[in-house]
């Protein structure tokens, strides 16, 4: 799939941003005044900022709003619902907190159980497309959330449940890229159950529809290389992962290291989530024969 | 949940007003229904009344809309401002172009009409071109057939009196078998597609023979994937196969052919391999009965069709005899040329007996008695349901025209020709040599030219040669070294011209013939003598007119430009006087009008040349006061009469539109067909329907509708006399000699009987070093170069890669995107190159005519037919090796000039990628007419 | 609403018959003429006349070569449009709901008015039906001609799908295939009318006909059952035009 900057910005940065709520929802780190209203702004910013990005790649934005009418059946409609949602809530929660030193603790538990319904939601967009094998394995939702939760607990100074996170999520980001690496034959579908003419023999694709790019091909049948996904992916488990969480475990804490492990750790997270898409094979690719 | 949908118009208003005229995307000339809403073109589709399309239209049609709006189009006159070649012009009004046209054309005619050499390409306007320039009085005139199929049409006019191409149809409802040789998206593309379904339909068995498995070959139900040439080698040992078990029509042959003639075999005489005629010129065959020489056609003869008889002291052996004992020989045996075509013996045979057992174990019979033209009634209609097409494939290579006429052969002993489920002819064909002209090419200065300049030689007397024995005309057509020329030879017009040989000319004048690019072999050079000057300065070929619709590479090079329309915009007749779109069971013509009228100073070309005619007072574009005779070309095919009563169009003639094929001119003709749908369409008697050679209905129907003026049936010549009697001059006989170089060649080529021999290219390399055959098909979404300009089609083939097969690319160690040099002897290019399996394994080929000069067609420098797409026109050229005689050998076929571009032998060799740039590349022209807007969106404002 | 339909009254389609398409792409260009001035917006056009030209188009024609070891390699020319899916993914993913199967006649549909541009239901199609038009900013996809087989309009013959009209070679055909007289039915039962990848369960109701075994491929070529309808009359020349006058004398 083609790893288009507004979704790779929109599901990381949003991820974080609910992260970091969930937290703030569960009184962690104990904040009031000034010191809540820059977590929370830090979080609204994040978050907000991430669902404006998912806008920029719509062909009309102007009527964004209509999104929010198919919950029942949409999981990108349940993702703006749930979003919203959450946002009030959590909006409801902060003001309070912030400006009336008030905590309504109910309220912020509500919050963030919304915050992991929103990230599960961002997940099944993907998680739900039996058309992309990679996406569609129970390692996506997992994978959504940990991130959330890892980010968040980093930017809350969870330390202890950072690193318990960042460790599982490592594991799971390391088995999501194996258990990846072997769904689309697993799955079944080859260029032969695409167009149904196995039992001819083998097919390959002699001259695509047109000599040019298409809509199809820039967006769907995006490849990469082999070997650079696998830099990459040496990359990103170093920078999200093992030296986070060798930091954590060896080094003095202090806000200069925090700091660093946050923006290791969101570096990682980047170049993942580029892998998450750039990675991704769409079934459509196999009458392209690109799979 | 409840599901709700929004309410939807399904009956929306689709147009305006449906204005039915004939397509002009490639030269199958479909019926269009052309859509109009608020003014403009908004849908097109094809005409289900149409007898040449019924209703479908393929991707060029349905893109005509792209084409109509194309940025490429011209907008004026121009002349020329910078050097040639650069594309630099400065528009002027039509009064200056015809001014600057006609002060050079008039002295011409004056002086020295052959200066002028007037040729046309994808023209289909050949009766009023030829009537121009005859008019003018230039010999040097014809249309581009010489390139195109020539073979296949001299081939068949001259076997059958009738050829592949449009000239006719395989009986697509009834046959059974059906062979298709060499064809890609050639004539006749709608109708193929069409039939083909209908074969399908029917469970008829189809064979495609092509080096190449795509388009037609892709759903034959079998391939052969011949190697390109051999052809001929193939059918002759079918032929071979057959006459060995007796699997031939005799009485077929007896009745409808010149099997039974005699033929003279006294090597001394003069007359040495003529047919024996008696004194009114029949011919005569002999009879078993009294053992003696009698008049074919004389009541009761039964001829024999073996031995000798001797005849006033000459010996005589009937053609059948001469036949077979050539085609049985081991030479032709499966065995034989198996490993030379790259099909196997099993598969001669087996596709042999497939055809023998469809045409004598299936044969089918119509219950409709007819008569033939001795007067013989017969009960029923007999067929042989085995039927054949063939195109370019047969037709550009230098053994073409008797490859083609093996083909004819084939079909004929098998008795398949004008039968029920056999290949049908299309009204006016069947028309024998008898019924066409010889080539005429008497010039008079200030006169016009003593008649038609093309036509069918029937011996050394009509060749276009001076007294000396140079060539009358500039492309050297009807000469000794290719003297059955019939469509001239416009691909050696620019090199005759630059080398002054025979002559210099003062004027090129082009029609919609893309000579500097796609339509000439040897691109480069042609675009070098186009630009070349002599030691004072001028232009070699001093003068150049063209006439193009749009900024196509050729416009570059021309001194002068006039503007064509493009074909919604047009009248023009498709006409029974050119090549007409009838059917087998109808004779039909059809029109273009301008169903949108132009938005730009542009004019039809067929009217410009009218006026310009009237301008040089032409006769027969001039009344006798010297005023024009016609306004434009709509008047024109109104009004003009080549016989009287016989004109332009056949349909509604009459004041009262009653005439059929005859009749006074009908001012209201045009209208006339405008309200039928664009085209008029008459059906042939049932009892006239087949056997349309032999059979008086037809020859009676013909008469009264125009096609003939008395009734002329004639046999098939499996024996082509008219090619011994060159021979015979080539044996050192009669007054007229050929040149010492060509007598040998001329016996080779000239064989009455047909031949084959291996293509000239081969025959002067070294096979060894050019192991590949490379060849060229025209995509179906494409027409020659038209389609790049069109916003939609050049999305489906906006570049060509080099296809070979899967045994070179593993030789040469290919991967996906890999690129190649191409070297022929005469030339290299640079090309991406593409696995392709379903290839004959010592061929290479790409899509036709997709790479494009920079500047040209209104598109951005950069695009990809401009850096990727590419020619192989570069490796080929109009002239063989030379073979160390001192003499120029063309690249054609011996006989009739056809350029063989498919004789092509390279190699191949990785290449470097580097930039990813096909070469050579050309430098850009400048563009008269700018760059295409960026994006489109068309119909949004309906 | 992206919600299905529970059933349809009937099964709108298209045959496509890959033993006679020649790949001529007349499909791909009507298709293209009829929809971009008719339902909905335009399909629009990209460097139209540029460097990487790039437009819309409802259906698309592969080719495809396919081999068996040790035989020749076959051709198939293979047209793809939308499929109209009983079980559409691309409409339950749709989060406006302009994204709609038809409960009358099963077409899918997109309500452009409603359309975000969010390319979503192209991602969950596994055909490559669906093209985002970069003009508009909509997505753009196959309608069944929605506005010509019921418009009033146009002569009755005409109401068919653009490309059905078209196609020079017959290869398409439209119909219903919830009528199990129909002709695509009927015609789909007869041939082994193929679903394109079945494994991901969307049902598609278009269906293709493979192509018709090929004797050059399928079937031992070589092996001539009719060799001894050529058993020579006779070796020679001679021999042969003895036989031959035989022939002629019993005409």
């Amino acid at each position: 799939m083609h790893p288009a900057a507004s979704v790779i910005i929109f599901t990381s940065l949003s991820g974080l941003g609910f992260g970091l709520l969930f937290f703030l929802g569960l009184d962690r780190p104990v904040v009031s005044g000034w010191v809540a209203f820059t977590f929370f702004l830090i979080a609204y910013a994040l978050a907000v900022g991430g669902l404006l990005a998912s806008t920029f790649h719509l062909g009309n934005p102007q009527r964004a709003m209509k999104a929010f009418s198919q919950w029942r059946t949409s999981w990108l409609s349940r993702e703006g619902v749930v979003s919203v949602a959450t946002l009030l809530v959590m909006g409801l929660y902060a003001a309070l907190l912030i400006f009336a030193d008030i905590r309504i603790a109910p309220l912020g538990w509500l919050g963030s159980a919304l915050c992991i319904a929103t990230v599960y939601c961002t997940s099944m967009i993907y998680g739900q497309l039996k058309t992309v094998p990679r996406w569609n394995m129970s390692t996506t939702p997992a994978l959504f959330i940990l991130y959330s939760l890892a980010g968040g607990a980093l930017l809350s100074a969870q330390l202890p449940f950072a690193l318990f996170a960042i460790v599982i999520l490592t594991a799971i980001q390391i088995l999501s890229w194996a258990r990846g690496d072997m769904s689309f034959s697993q799955a079944g579908h080859t260029i032969e159950t695409a167009t149904g003419l196995g039992a001819l023999g083998k097919v390959r694709l002699l001259e695509a529809p047109h000599s040019g790019e298409n809509y199809l091909t820039r967006e769907m049948v995006h490849v990469i290389g082999r070997k650079h996904g696998q830099k990459l992916r040496v990359i990103a488990t170093l920078c999200l992962g093992i030296i986070p969480v060798a930091m954590l475990l060896f080094f003095p804490v202090n806000h200069f290291s925090v700091v660093l492990i946050i923006i290791l750790h969101v570096i990682g997270l980047f170049v993942s989530r580029w892998l998450f898409f750039a990675e991704a094979e769409h079934v459509v690719g196999l009458y392209y024969d690109k799979r | 949940m409840n599901h709700h949908q929004p309410d939807l118009d399904t009956s929306p208003e689709v147009s305006d007003e449906i204005r039915k005229t004939t397509c002009y995307m490639c030269a199958c000339r479909c019926g269009i229904n052309v859509h109009m809403k608020d003014g403009k073109v908004k849908y097109i589709e094809g005409n289900r009344d149409h007898p040449i399309n019924k209703g479908v239209l393929c991707a060029k049609g349905s893109a005509g809309i792209m084409q109509h709006y194309s940025p490429a189009r011209l907008r004026a006159p121009m002349k020329r401002v910078g050097e040639r070649g650069e594309g630099k012009f400065e528009e002027i009004s039509w009064d200056e172009a015809f001014d600057i046209a006609a002060k050079r054309l008039g002295p011409i005619r004056e002086k020295a009409p052959h200066k002028l050499a007037f040729f046309t390409g994808r023209d289909q306007s050949q009766s009023l071109t030829s009537f121009w320039a005859q008019q003018f009085g230039t010999p040097n005139y014809a249309a581009h057939g010489g390139f195109c199929s020539v073979n296949m049409a001299a081939a068949g006019i001259y076997t059958m009196g009738g050829a592949f191409w449009e000239f006719g149809v395989p009986d697509w409802d009834r046959t059974k078998m059906f062979m298709i040789f060499g064809v890609a998206e050639d004539h006749d593309s709608n109708p193929i597609k069409m039939g083909l379904s209908k074969l399908k339909e029917r469970g008829a068995k189809i064979v495609g023979v092509n080096p190449i498995r795509t388009g037609y070959n892709a759903i034959a139900d079998e391939w052969v994937g011949i190697t390109p040439g051999t052809d001929g080698l193939f059918v002759l040992a079918m032929i071979h196969v057959l006459l060995k078990a007796g699997k031939v029509d005799l009485d077929y042959l007896m009745r409808y052919t010149n099997a039974p003639m005699l033929v003279n075999m006294d090597e001394t005489s003069n007359e040495f391999g003529l047919l024996l005629r008696d004194l009114q010129g029949q011919f005569m065959v002999q009879d078993r009965v009294t053992g003696k020489p009698a008049a074919f056609d004389k009541k009761g003869v039964k001829p024999v069709f073996s031995g000798e008889i001797t005849y006033q002291g000459t010996k005589y052996t009937p053609v059948f005899q001469l036949m077979t004992e050539k085609y049985l020989s081991d030479d032709y045996a499966p065995e034989a040329v198996a490993d030379r075509c790259g099909i196997s013996a099993e598969t001669i045979h087996r596709l042999a007996a497939e055809l023998a057992h469809v045409a004598f174990e299936q044969e089918i019979t119509i219950d409709q008695p007819w008569t033939d033209w001795k007067g013989e009634k017969h009960e029923t209609m007999t067929g042989r349901p085995v039927s054949f097409h063939a195109m370019r494939g047969i037709s550009a290579h230098s053994n073409g025209f008797q490859t083609c006429r093996a083909i004819h052969l084939l079909q004929i002993i098998l008795g398949s020709v004008e039968v029920p489920g056999g290949y049908r002819f299309k009204p006016p064909y069947p028309k024998p040599v008898e019924g066409h002209p010889t080539p005429h090419s008497s010039t008079t200065p200030g006169g016009p030219l003593n008649g038609p300049h093309l036509g069918f030689t029937r011996g050394p007397e009509d060749l276009a040669l001076n007294a000396s024995g140079t060539p009358v005309r500039i492309d050297k057509a009807f000469t000794w070294e290719n003297p059955m020329s019939s469509h001239g030879m416009m691909h050696m017009v620019i090199s005759n011209a630059h080398a002054g040989d025979p002559y210099k000319i003062d004027t090129l004048f082009m029609y919609m013939a893309n000579m500097s690019w796609n339509s000439s072999m040897n691109s480069r050079g042609v675009m070098d003598m186009l630009t070349d000057k002599d030691e004072n300065g001028d232009y070699v070929i001093p003068n150049i007119i063209y006439s193009d619709a749009y900024s196509s590479e050729m416009v570059a090079f021309a001194d002068l430009i006039l503007p064509d329309t493009t074909y919604l915009e047009r009248h023009d007749c498709i006409s029974l006087l050119d090549r007409p779109i009838s059917e087998a069971d109808a004779i039909c013509d059809s029109i273009r009008w301008p169903v949108v009228e132009p938005d730009r100073d542009v004019r039809g070309f067929q009217s410009a040349l009218i006026q310009l005619g009237s301008k040089l007072g032409l006769p027969g574009f001039v009344n006798e006061n010297g005023s024009a005779k016609y306004a434009d070309y709509a008047d024109y095919i109104v009004n003009h009469e080549r016989r009287p009563g016989v004109g332009p169009l056949a349909g509604f003639r009459n004041k009262d539109g009653s005439g059929k094929g005859r009749g006074e001119p009908n001012p209201e003709q045009l209208n006339k067909y405008i309200e039928n749908g664009g085209f008029w369409k008459d059906h042939i008697p049932d009892e006239a329907l087949f056997y349309k050679p032999w059979n008086k209905a037809y020859q009676d129907w013909a008469v009264e509708r125009g096609i003939f003026d008395k009734p002329s049936p004639y046999l098939f010549s499996i024996y082509v006399e008219p090619m011994q009697k060159f021979r015979l001059a080539a044996m050192g006989k009669g007054e007229l000699q050929p040149p010492d170089h060509l007598r040998a060649q001329l016996i080779e080529a000239m064989d009455p009987l047909p031949v084959w021999w291996a293509p000239y290219e081969e025959q002067g390399i070294d096979c060894e070093e050019y192991p590949l055959h490379a060849l060229t098909q025209r995509p179906a979404a494409m027409y020659h170069s038209w389609g790049s300009q069109n916003a939609w089609l050049r999305q489906i083939h906006g570049t060509n890669p080099l296809y070979v097969s899967g045994e070179v690319w593993t030789k040469h160690r290919f991967n996906e995107g890999d690129w190649a040099y191409v070297t022929s002897h005469h030339g290299k290019i640079k090309v991406p190159v593409v696995r392709m399996d379903a290839l004959n394994p010592n061929t290479v080929w790409t899509w036709n005519a997709i790479g494009k000069r920079k500047g040209a067609w209104a598109l951005d420098e950069n695009a990809p037919e401009a850096t990727k797409g590419f020619l192989l026109n570069h490796l080929i050229h109009e002239l063989l090796p030379p073979k160390g005689d001192g003499l120029r050998w063309s690249n054609s076929d011996p006989i009739t000039g056809q350029a063989a571009w498919y004789d092509l032998r390279v190699k191949i060799e990785k290449a470097p990628a580097e930039d990813g740039v096909s070469q050579p590349e050309t430098p850009a022209q400048a563009s008269p007419v700018g760059q295409g807007p960026k994006d489109i969106a068309y119909g949004g404002e309906f | 609403m992206t919600a299905l339909p529970q059933t349809t009254a009937k099964k709108l389609g298209l045959v496509i018959d890959l033993d006679i398409c020649v790949g001529c792409h007349a499909c791909v260009i009507n298709c293209k003429e009829w929809n971009t001035s008719n339902y909905g917006a335009p399909l629009s056009d990209q460097d139209a006349y540029g460097a990487n030209p790039s437009g819309t188009f409802l259906n698309r024609i592969h080719t495809y070569e396919v081999k068996q070891p040790q035989k020749p390699a076959q051709t198939v020319h293979f047209p793809k449009s939308c499929l109209h899916c009983e079980d559409a993914p691309c409409v339950t993913v749709c989060p406006t709901g302009a994204s709609y199967k038809r409960s009358e006649d099963g077409i899918v549909l997109v309500n452009e008015s409603d359309c975000i541009g969010c390319g979503l239901c192209a991602w969950a199609c596994p055909y490559g039906a669906r093209e985002l038009d970069a003009a508009e900013g909509v997505m753009k996809k196959c309608t069944l001609c929605v506005d010509r087989i019921y418009n009033e309009n146009i002569p009755e013959i005409d109401r068919e799908p653009a490309c059905v009209r078209t196609c020079p070679a017959n290869a398409r055909h439209f119909g219903d295939f919830a009528d199990p007289e129909s002709d695509v039915s009927q015609m789909s039962a007869a041939r082994g009318g193929m679903e394109l990848m079945p494994e991901q369960g969307t049902k598609p109701v278009n269906r293709y006909l493979p192509p018709r075994p090929k004797a050059d491929i399928h079937t031992d070529g070589d092996i001539n059952i009719l060799a001894p309808f050529l058993e020579p009359v006779a070796d020679t020349p001679k021999g042969l035009l003895g036989w031959l006058d035989k022939a002629l004398e019993a005409l």
